[in-house]
């Protein structure tokens, strides 16, 4: 997703000058090397220092430019939470901030290297849009859309690297603000985004193994959320499953069940999210979601496929 | 003086300092901010008294203006709560309105107690402290990638530099060699609870710290017009310049200076009168 994401950057600012990359003392990778030999002047490094990383972004936007600011997504957002507050989204600066790593990714650094309640705290600012895509194919797509769009802000979290390519086979393309079918299916149908889709497609096998037919939605646009296609898919379906890498509160979990309430529907919706807890465990990325008990098995269990 | 300080501004203003109007003027802003104390509570008058003229020598006499009127270099108040005194010469300068000035912390109005991007003459949206710098910082890089002439000027109280944000700008300002950014401290000595080298007396010395983060500079009165001028447009401006202004918190006006309540409050009535009073005795 990180490689996707760098190619497609690199494409578009060979022919944009006004796309800018401003990072805090991470390596670029791939493509944005490739970006920073050849423009070097719309590279920028500020060093361990995300508030001037992200204050710099909303001054050099207010003059004109497009800067991308783009460092681990914990560092994005929680270090300089003020900066991303007051001087991108107060004033509405179109500005991307690319969060590297969301959820649990890094897992073996423990949690200060975990964006684990990132869509929560960036959902609940205003002005502020927020993208997850799945794999790099809406990493890519997302990331046109970002060097496109003049409406303001958006964090847009990406995992990083090795995602499968899940969306390929996708009827629908990409849509900010749209849900995204990424597979039919008439009994239940699982909302997920970000690198945990996986695990949704996992899922939805286990939901075919016992002769139900399980549809998959990625709802790759948090903020703003697609209310009237999420109200039409819990109105459609009998059983709703929400699977995500993000602590519970703010979560998607919690706005698929306040939307339901919204729209009266009858349907039942099952919800699986990161714990409200920092996990003092280590591994692979896997291994944390697991013990955040987003274990595929575990997962199974309480939806009662065995 | 280095030529590209004598670019950066036009030769008619060099050459016509005029330290009696600019006195006038000063006069003129501090008691319209003293009537419209009457007529909202709700405003900084020492801060702003402390950066009077500070501000009036960026506006009147640094930065440049277009042929239509309007500016080609930058104005940011990073220290937001000193904004009355940007208000006061946008309205004297037809950027805002009187009755802009009359709606200022009302429901009907566009001006609050500090400054709002996009309101006319705005340039960020401040309040929270340390956090102009760095928007100053990324304007006058991306001048620099438009292979423009502009410059940035930035007012930040000395309060400011005890945010850890402005220091990342520092570095980051000097890194990137900024020429085109002048930074002005309003070093009037005051926070919002107590005077500053009482509580943080290793805080000092500033001039030589700004130099030790590779900027230039140079430390002077601040509420002498020609002196600011002469500092700046004697840069050698080959890095980015702090000009440290030396103030008196609410100057001008006996029982609000270095006070440290009047960071806050609006005077009542007679208070109001007494300092109308004081400021039309003091020397034009």
């Amino acid at each position: 997703m990180r490689n996707r994401f760098a190619d497609t950057f690199y494409e578009l600012g060979k022919n944009d000058p006004r796309l800018c990359v401003v990072v805090a003392d991470i390596s670029p990778a791939g493509s944005i090397a490739k970006f920073r030999n050849e423009f070097p002047r719309r590279f920028v490094n500020t060093g361990v220092s995300e508030q001037i990383m992200i204050g710099m972004t909303a001054g050099m936007a207010q003059r004109g430019l497009k800067p991308f600011a783009y460092t681990i997504a914990t560092f994005t957002l929680y270090r300089p939470f003020e900066m991303v507050r007051d001087d991108l989204c107060y004033q509405n600066l179109p500005v991307t901030i690319v969060g590297i790593g969301g959820g649990v990714t890094y897992s073996t650094l423990g949690a200060t290297h975990h964006a684990q309640e990132d869509v929560a705290i960036a959902s609940a600012i205003p002005n502020l849009s927020v993208i997850a895509p799945c794999d790099p194919s809406e990493a890519e797509a997302a990331t046109r859309w970002c060097a496109a769009q003049e409406r303001g802000p958006v964090y847009l979290r990406l995992g990083k690297a090795g995602e499968p390519d899940l969306s390929k086979a996708a009827q629908e393309p990409w849509a900010f603000g749209k849900l995204r079918r990424l597979r039919g299916g008439r009994d239940v149908c699982i909302l997920s985004y970000g690198p945990i889709m996986k695990r949704a497609f996992a899922i939805a096998e286990r939901f075919e193994a016992a002769g139900k037919s399980a549809a998959i939605v990625s709802t790759h646009t948090l903020k703003p959320l697609d209310r009237d296609g999420l109200a039409e898919i819990l109105r459609a379906f009998a059983r709703v499953v929400v699977i995500e890498e993000c602590a519970p509160n703010g979560s998607l979990a919690m706005r698929v069940k306040e939307l339901a309430w919204d729209a009266q529907v009858t349907c039942r919706i099952d919800t699986f999210t990161l714990k409200d807890a920092f996990i003092h465990c280590y591994g692979g990325h896997d291994d944390i979601l697991d013990a955040h008990g987003l274990g595929t098995a575990e997962i199974a269990a309480r939806l009662g496929l065995h | 003086m280095s030529d590209r300080t004598t670019t950066n501004v036009p030769a008619a203003r060099r050459n016509s300092f005029d330290a009696g109007a600019a006195r006038r003027r000063c006069y003129s802003y501090r008691t319209r901010i003293l009537d419209i104390s009457q007529q909202v509570s709700a405003l900084h008058v020492a801060p702003a008294f402390s950066c009077t003229e500070i501000t009036d020598v960026i506006y009147n006499n640094l930065m440049r203006q277009e042929a239509n009127g309007e500016y080609r270099d930058v104005f940011l108040m990073s220290k937001g709560h000193g904004c009355m005194i940007q208000y006061v010469i946008l309205e004297e300068q037809g950027i805002l309105s009187r009755q802009d000035l009359d709606a200022y912390c009302k429901p009907n109005g566009r001006l609050g107690a500090h400054p709002d991007y996009e309101t006319p003459g705005i340039a960020a949206s401040t309040g929270s402290l340390g956090h102009g710098l760095g928007m100053a910082t990324g304007q006058a890089y991306a001048e620099k990638l438009k292979n423009t002439d502009v410059v940035i000027y930035c007012v930040l109280s000395d309060g400011e530099f005890q945010e850890g944000s402005t220091w990342e700008a520092m570095m980051m300002a000097a890194n990137l060699k900024l020429d085109n950014l002048v930074a002005f401290m309003d070093f009037n000595d005051f926070g919002g609870l107590e005077r500053m080298s009482d509580g943080h007396p290793a805080f000092y010395p500033l001039v030589s710290k700004a130099e030790a983060f590779g900027w230039e500079a140079v430390e002077v009165d601040g509420h002498d017009e020609e002196a600011m001028r002469e500092a700046v447009m004697s840069r050698r401006g080959e890095r980015p310049m702090l000009v440290v202004c030396r103030t008196v918190k609410g100057k001008g006006v006996s029982y609000m200076e270095n006070v440290a309540i009047w960071h806050y409050r609006s005077p009542n009535k007679e208070e109001y009168l007494q300092g109308l009073k004081e400021l039309a005795e003091a020397p034009l």
